[in-house]
């Protein structure tokens, strides 16, 4: 234990529904010491800067298999840290989300080892559906890493959805959680993109937004979970009938994302969301 | 039974045929290096599998399984010689099978021929193909010796083929592929990354082996014990140190200043996972790994 560590994150990853095994590991990789050391500054961020607000919390199972599946925003990554925080700072059911991770993080040095102590694995289906198999929480962003490099211009607007989610949430059976994730849009607008430099560093995009680095100005974010989703099938479907139930999903993280954008008094907002029914703000 | 193994002076192979001696199996050996305190019960003979005299042992004592164990790696030999052994090696002695009406085989490959690569996913599974061969050019006739044994089950019906995909053991023999990796007190890694790696215990190896010959096994089964834990564990509870080497400078400092010497290719398999799901090899034998990783590494210590 380190004087950095978090209280609640620490004591919330003790009670995840994860084996680990005598050195700390699980059996994707994970690492019970990564995942205190990198969520207990990611808390603080939660807390004190980007002040997040988390809804429908008691939709996350306390165990056993889930799809959380959410909008991407924001161009950095912050939108997916905060949903993933929020599940882990979740005192009624703490649970660890795991991510699909971008191809060309889990080539580059560092990074993939960052990524596989923190229990996100490259997106393959083969990936999602052994740790669905395993019973673990995955998180899903289906409009790809397109999403997240979406302008401010487009803010809030849905791309057009992968549809591998779905038939991997038939073939194992798991319940789908539509997610949308508030201020991300605000927190890091976008105004164009880097083509050359994504080239060079071989990445999906670099973006560019006013504040000129790469982090989150401190606007209050909010996440809304919504009610279980579930699906009859076996993933074997033709695609117009996939089509139909990632289209239901779509309709549903619509409807959160404009409920969230009702409910928030202004755009910009650099109060935490007052309203809440829980306080995270330990 | 009367069980032939091939490459029985290798060091899961001795385990292998004293669990059989054991359990009232008649064991007979072939390998070109000499078993000096053969136990009784084994009857040793001292040739190549690729000569005459080999042929003479089925001919002669007309055995009823073969665990076929004698092949090489890149650590012990070089190209030409692992391509007679290993490939020319294994189609003559699924011949001597046919021809010889030998009812079971079983092939003790290796889980690296499914390769390491940062797109295919965690947990292999039999059905994916090793493709091993395409990036590491040391290992291609392990694959194809691999791929021709899998043959067998078409090629000669009648005959019960095995093809164990076997992950990295460790254990008091010191032996075998990742033994020789961690042979040194210095252990090159790639900086910035630290794959997870699966091992067992020697000891469990052999009985997973012997399982696999009681249980006449049928098809492609991967063989694993306890889950994978990370490289930079694995060199540090085996008392050994780690260090990171920028990868351009990788291939230059292997064999020099301490480290072990690998195959430029073999980089890959520092960087990336091979883990593999052991899930239909379990449901067949019913096999329980007595050895945790840790009892495993840790056991390795001693120096």
């Amino acid at each position: 234990m380190s004087f950095f560590d978090d209280k609640q994150v620490r004591l919330n990853i003790d009670r995840l529904p994860i084996a680990f095994d005598d050195y700390g590991f699980d059996r994707f990789g994970l690492s019970k010491k990564a995942l205190i050391r990198a969520y207990s500054p990611v808390a603080y961020l939660y807390r004190h800067y980007l002040k997040v607000t988390a809804f429908g919390m008691e939709f996350i199972p306390r165990q056993g298999r889930a799809l959380v599946v959410a909008n991407h925003s924001g161009g950095i990554g912050a939108d997916a840290a905060m949903i993933f925080t929020s599940l882990i700072l979740n005192d009624e059911a703490p649970r660890l989300g795991q991510g699909m991770a971008e191809y060309f993080l889990t080539r580059s040095p560092f990074a993939s080892v960052a990524l596989s102590r923190l229990g996100h694995l490259t997106g393959l289906p083969e990936h999602g559906e052994q740790l669905l198999s395993d019973e673990r929480l995955v998180v899903v962003f289906p409009e790809g890493a397109a999403g997240a490099g979406k302008l401010y211009k487009d803010r809030y607007k849905l791309l057009r959805f992968g549809t591998g989610f779905m038939r991997l949430a038939l073939k194992t059976g798991t319940p789908v959680i539509p997610c949308a994730f508030i201020g991300g849009e605000e927190a890091f607008p976008q105004l164009f993109h880097i083509k050359w430099l994504a080239k060079l560093v071989n990445g999906p995009f670099v973006p560019v937004a006013p504040q000129l680095v790469l982090f989150p100005l401190p606007v209050a974010c909010q996440v809304y979970y919504g009610l279980p989703m579930h699906f009859e099938g076996d993933g074997s479907e033709p695609d117009h009938v996939i089509q139909e139930y990632v289209d239901q999903v779509r309709a549903s993280m619509e409807r959160l994302i404009s409920t969230g954008l009702d409910a928030r008094p202004q755009a910009f907002m650099f109060e935490k969301m007052r309203g809440s029914k829980e306080d995270t703000s330990r | 039974m009367k069980i032939l193994i091939t490459g029985i002076s290798g060091t899961l192979a001795r385990g292998v045929a004293y669990r059989l001696v054991q359990r009232g199996h008649q064991v007979i050996g072939i390998d070109r290096r000499p078993w000096p305190d053969v136990p009784e019960g084994v009857e040793m003979h001292q040739a190549d599998i690729r000569k005459r005299p080999a042929e003479d042992v089925f001919r002669t004592a007309r055995p009823d399984a073969l665990v076929h164990m004698a092949t090489v790696t890149h650590f012990t030999t070089g190209t030409e010689e692992r391509y007679r052994i290993n490939l020319g090696g294994t189609r003559k002695l699924f011949e001597y099978c046919h021809e010889y009406g030998v009812g079971q085989s079983v092939f003790v490959g290796r889980h690296t021929v499914y390769g390491a690569s940062p797109d295919s996913p965690l947990y292999h599974t039999e059905d994916e193909p090793p493709l091993a061969g395409a990036a590491f050019k040391e290992l291609a006739d392990l694959v194809a010796a691999d791929l021709y044994a899998g043959s067998a089950l078409w090629r000669w019906p009648e005959i019960d083929t095995a093809v164990l995909r076997l992950c990295y053991f460790l254990g008091p023999s010191r032996g075998g592929t990742l033994a020789s990796f961690l042979s040194k007190t210095r252990v090159p890694m790639v900086m910035g990354f630290d794959p997870l790696y699966q091992l067992m215990h020697e000891w469990d190896a052999e009985e997973a082996i012997t399982l696999a010959v009681e249980k006449r096994l049928r098809g492609v089964f991967n063989v694993a014990g306890p889950p994978p834990v990370p490289l930079s564990t694995v060199v540090a509870a085996t008392g050994k140190r780690g260090i990171p080497i920028p990868e351009p400078l990788y291939s230059s400092v292997l064999g020099r200043f301490g480290f072990p010497y690998l195959p430029d290719d073999a980089i890959a398999h520092v960087k990336y996972p091979i883990v593999i799901d052991n899930k239909a090899f379990v449901e067949a034998t019913g096999f329980e790994p007595r050895y945790s990783a840790k009892q495993t590494m840790e056991g390795f210590r001693w120096n």
